[in-house]
């Protein structure tokens, strides 16, 4: 059976299934919803609006029997924090779900009567809507936990905390993962509000009994998939045992602290003094000494052997939260000046169940700090900042739309955000490439668009000096274009660390793929795909309004120098045009 | 000969291979002028196979290079993430 689109419109709460259109026959995961936005969304309405709407997409290979780690969801829409297109995806149970239903892609559009919510149950019957009125208010993890005793299946549950109700801009989409857990995130660029403005509290997805994933050439994908697996079994990164799996994404933080990287006290320094209290080794130990429930790997969807995730546990043993990743311990911790892990834990925990991205949400806190509303390093006070949000008073709101509007309120001129969108873990300055990355990507300043990180800290992929602005340009957006290639597949972007290093994992990245698909491609064929993705994003974001002057990092980069290495951003602003030039072409 | 003292940091997975540090914890050494960072590797029984990128004063460095006296060095195994 044919794959179908699924749109809902919540002007008349209608569902109807559709043929996939011609024009997105070959897309999926990322490809698609940028497709659909770029096609379907008039770039200049207002993201909370009528006219925008939410799609929702698994990617190529998701759902496919035993195609590792690939539970990735994208969510697409006009964004409200950086006013451009978005895509930000998400681990957990959403994407094989959806994808065993039959659907390319959920399509959300329209908006219910003022002060309706509501929650949408679908399954391989269709989809029903009920009034969510009792929801309103509550957490993640009491929404989710009320779903799985309401439904059965374990089905997934995608959903909104109280920020997204309210429609602030660092609103996150939440997904559940195997234990029910809400921390996988489509955190970034406010897409909890967008969702939140289609009067969607709780979506709950149910595949039983669905069609299933059909594969084109069976043969072909069980080659490109063993590929895959093999690569990622081998590498010491990715494989058991390896780095993501004993220590997740914060085995980075000790890493990129040394290479005086670390963004600290709001982008002040490069080095954080507590960075190894705060850090992956860390976590792992109290993983190890408190034993109960915590685990030090952890899969965020089934399927995964990579395993990056943990479940870090109280000191008696029971559940505390899942997952305190590398961006997470930098925005609440070093860019706050906070070592203390178990504040992390907690906030981390607040921010799952508020339905706030971590990274934005810890550096609006972390421009407060600056602002003098509070001290560096004060976890108290910053406790309580979360309550203000969950609550929604004028300040909870003001740090609820994130880093810029927390800047203006406090007067802050060190404002380190790119389009609207506040910075990740890696400092630019003293990593030029991800700088590049941050400036030019249409996502707002996102390490994921574009992760240089790779060959300029971690060796992988190559080896590039972090500090030189050589050939920079062409660097990101070659990644760039890998990314978008990867976020269409519903793979994790994971996969790039040994698919980048094992040239038989990137042929297998893309076998797999055509053996799902039936697509005619090759490995040669990603970083073209790729472009096709990033051509239909930039276009929808100059047709938003976007310019060159966009594309530059905040000035204060180009006039402190940061320590330790003391280097400022000097990169030339006909590199950062240079690198989608070609989109005109 | 000049004896230079250097500080030494392991991360992560190569941890075990320098075991009674703790995270973060820098491993005083002395060493004979001239050596270089691959014959520290030697000494620490750090594989070389698990030696990903190696960090001399915060900046990425090859084996072959010599370390200086108060050189802060860091030998980093595979590490990714984001």
């Amino acid at each position: 059976m044919a794959k179908q689109i699924l749109r809902i419109n919540m002007n008349d709460l209608s569902a109807v299934y559709e043929d996939v259109p011609e024009k997105w026959a070959k897309w999926a995961g990322r490809g698609l919803t940028s497709s659909i936005i770029a096609d379907e969304v008039d770039p200049t309405c207002h993201p909370l609006g009528p006219n925008n709407k939410l799609a929702i997409a698994p990617g190529w290979v998701s759902g496919s029997p035993a195609a590792p780690s690939s539970g990735r969801t994208s969510f697409g829409a006009k964004s409200p924090l950086t006013g451009g297109i978005k895509e930000a995806n998400s681990g957990g149970l959403s994407s094989q779900k959806i994808a065993k239903l039959g659907l390319a892609a959920i399509i959300i559009e329209g908006m219910p009567a003022k002060g309706k919510w509501y929650e949408i149950f679908i399954d391989k019957d269709g989809v029903k809507f009920e009034d969510a009125a009792d929801l309103l208010g509550k957490g993640m993890y009491e929404t989710a936990k009320l779903m799985w005793g309401k439904y059965d299946n374990k089905p997934a549950v995608i959903g909104i905390g109280p920020v997204g109700e309210m429609k602030l801009s660092n609103a996150g989409i939440s997904v559940n993962d195997p234990e029910n857990s809400p921390g996988r995130y489509a955190g970034r660029g406010g897409l909890g509000a967008v969702m939140g403005a289609r009067g969607i509290k709780v979506m709950i997805v149910d595949d039983k009994g669905g069609p299933g994933v059909e594969v084109a050439d069976k043969e072909l994908f069980k080659i490109g998939r063993k590929k895959v697996a093999e690569a990622m079994g081998e590498h010491a990164l990715t494989k058991k045992e390896g780095g993501l799996w004993q220590f997740g994404t914060n085995v980075l933080m000790n890493i990129v602290n040394e290479a005086g990287g670390l963004p600290t006290r709001n982008f002040s320094a490069g080095q954080f003094e507590g960075a190894a209290k705060i850090s992956g080794e860390t976590v792992k130990e109290n993983i190890e000494a408190r034993g109960g429930v915590g685990a030090y790997h952890h899969a965020c969807h089934p399927g995964c052997i990579m395993q990056c995730s943990s479940i870090y546990p109280h000191e008696d043993g029971s559940e505390f939260v899942s997952v305190i990743e590398y961006e997470t311990a930098f925005s609440l911790g070093s860019n706050c000046g906070i070592d203390d892990i178990e504040y992390i834990a907690q906030a981390t925990w607040e921010c799952n169940d508020i339905g706030l991205d971590t990274i934005e949400a810890g550096n609006a806190i972390a421009i407060a700090m600056d602002g003098g509303h509070l001290e560096f390093g004060d976890t108290d006070g910053a406790l309580k900042l979360f309550d203000e949000m969950r609550n929604g008073t004028p300040l909870g709101r003001v740090l609820g739309q994130g880093v810029e509007a927390t800047a203006k309120a406090f007067g802050v001129y060190r404002v380190p955000t790119v389009k609207g969108q506040s910075m990740p873990a890696y400092e630019p300055r003293a990593i030029k490439g991800i700088g590049v990355t941050y400036a030019t990507t249409v996502m707002g300043a996102d390490h994921t668009a574009g992760y240089t990180i790779a060959p300029e800290i971690a060796g992988v992929g190559g080896k590039v000096d972090p500090l030189d602005n050589t050939a920079k340009g062409e660097l990101s957006l070659t990644f760039q274009a890998a990314t978008a290639f990867i976020d269409s597949t519903g793979y994790c972007l994971f996969i790039a660390f040994p698919v980048l290093d094992i040239p038989e994992g990137w042929a297998g990245m893309a076998e797999s793929v055509a053996g799902v698909t039936g697509l005619n491609i090759t490995g040669d064929d990603v970083l073209t795909i790729g472009k096709e993705v990033l051509k239909i994003e930039r276009l929808f974001n100059e047709s938003a309004g976007f310019t060159p002057a966009d594309d530059r990092l905040p000035e204060f980069m180009r006039d402190e120098a940061l320590p330790p290495h003391n280097v400022k951003w000097d990169m030339e602003d006909e590199v950062l045009d240079s690198v989608f030039a070609w989109v005109h072409d | 000969m000049k004896i230079i003292k250097v500080d030494v940091r392991v991360f992560a997975t190569l941890r075990r291979y320098m075991p009674g540090y703790a995270i973060g914890e820098a491993k005083a050494i002395e060493l004979p002028d001239g050596t270089t960072l691959e014959e520290l590797r030697a000494q620490l029984k750090l594989p070389l196979d698990e030696v990903k990128v190696i960090m001399r004063n915060g900046i990425q460095a090859e084996l072959e290079e010599k370390i200086e006296d108060g050189d802060r060095i860091a030998y980093v195994p595979a590490v990714g993430g984001g």
